[in-house]
């Protein structure tokens, strides 16, 4: 079956790719974009390690249609520091307060944090790991990843 | 886990994707959000995958919140997440803003749209409850832009099964408006809390009289049945007498007897009756007293 040819707009930046109707967001970025931050993990919706942000909301990118992502507003890990030399204001909470062990879940971990800051910058403590139920981190870190988004609300505050 | 192979459409008017569903047969689905359909087809065999997927996101004027006449109409393609914080849904149907707010995770909630969550028809899905004890109704279009609405009591077949016809699509699902002095709740008990399907959940709505006594009573089952289920004896038990707490125990007992649930991986059937009861009970004292009875 043939490819079809999408304009992907990831980071602020255009893309055309051809893609085939069934490869997942997830496979098209890391793939053919080399977008390689995104992670793959349970490849069922449930472990959030491939979260990626589409028109500012926050989906799993390994249930999502390359196809349907064509002309959205895409947002990866590799698009959250604002240079090539600075992290923005999460990533260096999870640094600094160590909430990154073995990393494979913290990408999807920043991206979930940076919508829930979005629509909720001040959030108390409940709603940080509410906002995380579709996040797994397998290392069990999770007190020190809420302490960073806590950190990170603070600072942006 | 790859998907396997399909072929992809996207028509720009929902007359068209019903011709298409209709010429294609079960051979098509229809993917709103997709969070349902693009996992079965991960897990099933590849026999047993759709050759064409219908996506019906560039047919406009899906994706809307709309009051008319008092009553509310959600669009196809509204997301769970648009629902759970509108504050039309939260002020005219407070247990559907909720039952959408604890479908599974933030992402989920959005991608996945709440008429998917009914299409998708699991006995457990979280929306159905709500919609059911608020009387809704869904709005079907077929090829050649033919409507007909069916009452969402009449919509479940079993799980997985609709009323929905060949080349059938829901355009819309349709709450009609409120009455007066309502309270409405919904109730779930899953093993997490969050994230997971539910194990029981439970929706009712009490109207109250002039004089207090319970002029409406819907008491929906979710997780208990093949279907999502109104408690029909069960609300007969209340109607048009005050929701006192011994009425509405009785209620409660009265909708246990009604479900007919299975033992699964969420939960043991004996469990499931159980936690029937307990959570009518919660649900129609919360009901009441938002409708400013006793109980």
């Amino acid at each position: 079956m043939a490819k079809v040819t999408i304009d992907l707009r990831v980071n602020g930046e255009p893309h055309e790719v051809a893609v085939h109707p069934w490869r997942t967001l997830a496979q098209a970025l890391r793939e053919d974009l080399g977008l390689t931050g995104t992670k793959i993990g349970c490849e069922t919706g449930d472990c959030g390690a491939c979260t990626v942000l589409i028109d500012g909301r926050s989906v799993t990118s390994c249930l999502t249609l390359a196809v349907e992502a064509a002309g959205r507003e895409i947002t990866t890990i590799e698009g959250v520091a604002p240079s090539g030399t600075d992290l923005d204001a999460l990533q260096e909470a999870f640094v600094r307060l160590g909430a990154v062990q073995c990393g494979y879940c913290t990408s999807g971990m920043i991206l979930s944090a940076r919508y829930l800051l979005s629509h909720n910058p001040a959030p108390t403590e409940l709603e940080i790991r509410q906002a995380l139920s579709g996040n797994l981190c397998r290392c069990t870190g999770y007190q020190k990843i809420v302490e960073a988004i806590a950190e990170a609300a603070k600072a942006n505050g | 886990m790859p998907l396997p192979r399909f072929r992809y459409v996207a028509p720009e008017s929902l007359e068209a994707a019903c011709e298409l569903l209709a010429e294609h047969g079960d051979r098509a689905r229809v993917m709103a959000g997709g969070t349902d359909l693009l996992l079965r087809m991960k897990r099933l065999p590849r026999a047993g995958a759709p050759e064409v997927v219908i996506g019906l996101r560039g047919v406009p004027g899906l994706d809307t919140i709309r009051i008319d006449d008092g009553g509310l109409s959600i669009g196809a393609l509204t997301l769970l997440a648009s629902v759970a914080g509108s504050t039309d849904v939260n002020r005219l149907c407070p247990a559907l803003a909720s039952a959408a707010r604890s479908t599974a995770t933030v992402q989920i909630r959005n991608m996945g749209t709440v008429v998917g969550n009914l299409c998708n028809a699991s006995p457990a899905a979280d929306t159905a409850t709500p919609l059911l004890v608020y009387g809704a109704s869904v709005l079907l279009v077929r090829p050649g832009g033919e409507r007909r609405t069916v009452p969402l009591e009449d919509f479940f077949l079993g799980p997985g099964r609709t009323a929905l016809g060949p080349g059938e699509i829901v355009a819309e699902v349709r709450v009609p408006p409120p009455c007066g002095r309502a309270g409405s709740d919904y109730q779930r008990l899953s093993q997490r809390s969050r994230v997971d399907i539910a194990a029981v959940c439970v929706s009712t709505l009490v109207c109250l009289d002039r004089d207090g006594s319970a002029a409406r009573v819907r008491i929906a089952l979710g997780a208990v049945a093949p279907v999502p289920l109104r408690a029909k004896s069960a609300e007969r038990v209340l109607e048009g007498r005050p929701p006192t707490a011994e009425l509405v125990a009785q209620a409660a007992a009265a909708a246990a007897r009604e479900a007919r649930p299975i033992s699964d991986v969420r939960s043991s059937g004996e469990y499931r009756r159980r936690m029937v009861e307990v959570l009518a009970r919660r649900s129609l004292v919360r009901s009441a007293s938002l409708a400013g009875g006793a109980a």
